[in-house]
């Protein structure tokens, strides 16, 4: 084997590089689930007998649930009892502005690349920072009331609009759904509440940065978007974590709902900690994500950029209930060392007309495995719905895997379906190529795979699109110098 | 001035180059010519540093710094440039964003300002123009899709934008017309200058009635065997390389 792909495999061996654990003491539940830290959660945040019910509902199903066995994903048996499911860092009365809000916090932030107040600021960026569990900070919420625009944690939400939250959760994501979400609506603990009123197009992208960090503590994020007739919301959802030894759980859900000619847009740059190269750590991310297009010429898009974790689980679907609704699913999906991604989308077609579009870049080097998972379902209601479906693979080295794996049923003859994929590698006679022309060995690979992964980053809102080449680059490029 | 002392090199074991002595001062352009399995790409892809292929004797220095201790990338900075016989797709990246990364990372070892989007467009079209090539080429991913003429020509356009020292082409007339050969000979021809170094390898002389050589030298078997003045090209069009090849042999 020649120095090339010596040089590639030292490129895949990058280590994850925000590794460091911000010292702050941890209000927690005692380790462990049982019904009494589902009412303890549930009593933490002050909430309604309804939603204790559903919460308690949901984990009793969930004694009796299995965890799902059919993605291409290998790990030790996750231990439900070794976790805490409730923490919450210290505050006294609650940050009223970013001034009082713990100094800590904001550093860990800034190491992260993420100064909140001046990108806020720069960007006209409004950022709900979930910190652990609970929101830490809001801002631009004056701007968005005016609009009447509703952007919230979860937890806020359950307090002052629970008449909508009451409507809407779990009305695309049922508590019964599967085993990570019915689990996680036994326990969610914070997450984003987002309200479009109806023809409001909402003057900013919306953000939240999450964080994992107290030790040994699941996440489980639960997040809410609804976007009433003729409205439009983007919003951007953008993680990392610190360096840690044991396996973490992450299983969020994420739900969206789109009315009569409402489009919403969320896009995802996921940077969890992947472990390290040799496998060891990582964050364990089964999460389900899920959008009904409920309204006639509604529009549902999902972008993602997944490069953290070490196993990714995760399907963000769309349900093209509305006529003429579109749904859309543009992903890159990059894994080393020995991360597992099983990501895909689903699309439901039930309306006429509807459309959906996938476009999935999976890169995969070292060790790692990467599976698209996809599945095109056409109802027989659906007249003349529509799927075009690209999923292109890149293989860097000659020891990581590439596998696609789309399901295809049509019960409606007027359905017009396609699907195209590839699989290539990135050759020595490329980077040759490129080093002789002046590039480095990063250089060259960072321009090729981006380059790989443009109609996928082209969908992502300009800031965001900076960030997310950045991190395919910080993902695949090493100390060769 | 590129200088070559008895440099030998095999790969996968495979004696290829056998003790090659050359000396290009600046200013000058020396063809290499020969028949198939000669060493002449070897030959190239030696001076390039393309992975594989090991040194195992003599050396080679350009302007007096030892290329053989340099990566691939650091030959190039250094302004050692390779037209390649078959250049390669890269899908997805467009040639301006390829090209402008390399001429920014080439400048950046000279100590020069990078050049943002703009002024890099600018030296793009004029060059382009310069050379007749078409400006949409800039905007298609790098060689993907090209024609072997394409290329070529897209192989010229990089060379002029890079403005290199040394300018190595590898059978750059293989599978080219006579309009392509023109177009891309007439690029090189205008690089030529009392500061630059050429070397032009091919198998044919017709190259060679475009880009006249100061010194014309035949590869056989591993070695130079025979050097001469230009009108070498033109005797070895007509004899053939059967005289080396056995003498080599």
């Amino acid at each position: 084997m020649s120095d090339g792909m010596d040089q590639v495999r030292t490129l895949a061996d990058q280590k994850y590089k925000y590794g460091f654990v911000t010292d702050i003491e941890a209000d927690v539940a005692p380790k462990g689930l049982n019904e009494d830290i589902v009412a303890f959660i549930s009593a933490k945040k002050g909430e309604p007998d309804w939603l204790l019910a559903w919460r308690l509902k949901a984990y009793r199903l969930w004694l009796t649930q299995s965890e799902p066995t059919w993605g291409r994903l290998h790990h030790a048996p996750i231990d439900y009892q070794d976790s805490y499911y409730y923490s919450a860092p210290k505050r006294k009365d609650g940050p009223k502005s970013l001034d009082e809000v713990d100094p800590k916090l904001l550093e860990t932030y800034e190491k992260l690349g993420v100064p909140l107040h001046e990108r806020a600021i720069l960007a006209g960026v409004a950022v709900d920072a979930v910190f652990d569990s609970v929101s830490v900070a809001t801002t631009y919420k004056g701007k968005l009331e005016e609009m009447g625009v509703i952007f919230t944690s979860m937890s806020e939400a359950v307090a002052k609009h629970p008449e909508l939250v009451r409507k809407y959760l779990g009305s695309v994501v049922p508590y019964a759904d599967n085993y990570f979400a019915t689990l996680n609506s036994a326990v969610f603990t914070d997450g984003s509440f987002v309200y479009v009123p109806p023809g409001v197009r909402c003057p900013m992208e919306l953000s939240t940065y999450f964080r994992i960090n107290a030790q040994n503590t699941g996440q489980f994020e639960r997040t809410l978007i609804i976007a009433d007739r003729g409205s439009y919301v983007s919003y951007l959802e953008g993680c990392t974590a610190p360096m840690r030894d044991e396996n973490q759980l992450h299983a969020a859900v994420v739900e969206l709902v789109a009315l009569d000619d409402a489009e919403i847009k969320y896009s995802t740059v996921q940077n969890w900690y992947p472990g390290d190269e040799n496998g060891k750590g990582g964050i364990y991310n089964f999460v389900t994500k899920r959008g009904a297009c409920r309204g006639r010429a509604s529009r549902i898009s999902w972008t993602q950029v997944e490069t953290g974790s070490a196993i990714t689980w995760k399907y963000p679907s769309c349900i093209l209930q509305g006529d003429d609704s579109v749904g859309e699913f543009y992903s890159v999906a990059i894994t080393n060392n020995y991360q597992q991604a099983d990501t895909g989308t689903k699309m439901i077609h039930l309306g006429r007309n509807t459309r959906s579009r996938i476009v999935s870049k999976g890169v995969s080097a070292g060790h790692a495995d990467n599976t698209y998972r996809g599945l095109v379902r056409i109802m027989p209601k659906a007249e003349r719905a529509r799927n075009h479906t690209q999923c292109d693979s890149l293989l860097i080295g000659d020891q990581c895997g590439a596998h696609t794996t789309p399901y295809i049923e049509s019960r409606n003859p007027t359905a017009r379906l396609e699907h195209e994929a590839t699989t290539s590698k990135i050759s020595e006679d490329q980077l040759f190529y490129a080093r002789q022309r002046g590039l480095s060995q990063e250089e060259a690979v960072a321009l090729i795979v981006n380059g790989f992964c443009r109609e996928v980053l082209q969908q992502l809102p300009m800031e965001f699109a900076v960030e997310a080449q950045k991190l395919l680059a910080i993902s695949l490029e090493g100390s060769v110098g | 001035m590129l200088e070559i002392k008895n440099l030998q090199a095999t790969i996968d074991g495979k004696e290829i180059l056998k003790g090659i002595d050359l000396v290009i001062p600046d200013g000058e352009v020396h063809a290499i010519m020969g028949p198939n399995g000669s060493g002449k790409s070897t030959l190239s892809y030696v001076l390039a540093g393309r992975d594989g292929y090991q040194v195992t004797g003599g050396s080679a220095h350009y302007r007096g710094q030892d290329l053989l201790a340099l990566n691939t990338e650091e030959r190039a900075r250094l302004g050692v440039f390779l037209a390649f016989q078959y250049p390669v797709e890269i899908p997805g990246v467009t040639g301006i964003n390829f090209l402008k990364t390399a001429v920014n990372a080439v400048r950046r070892s000279r100590g020069e300002s990078e050049l943002d989007a703009m002024q890099f467009l600018k030296l793009a079209r004029k060059k382009a123009k310069e050379l007749g090539v078409g400006e949409e080429m800039l905007r298609r991913a790098v060689n993907t899709g090209f024609s072997g003429g394409e290329k070529k020509r897209y192989e010229a356009l990089q060379m002029a934008l890079l403005e290199p020292s040394l300018l190595i082409l590898d059978e750059t007339d293989s599978g080219l017309d006579i309009d392509a050969l023109k177009v891309v000979s007439e690029g090189v021809v205008a690089l030529r200058s009392p500061k630059r170094a050429m070397l032009v390898i091919t198998h044919y002389q017709r190259i060679l009635d475009y880009i006249i050589p100061d010194r014309v030298h035949v590869l056989a078997g591993g070695k130079i065997v025979q050097s001469g003045s230009k009108e070498l090209a033109q005797e070895l069009e007509r004899t053939g390389y059967a005289q080396f090849t056995g003498q080599a042999a």
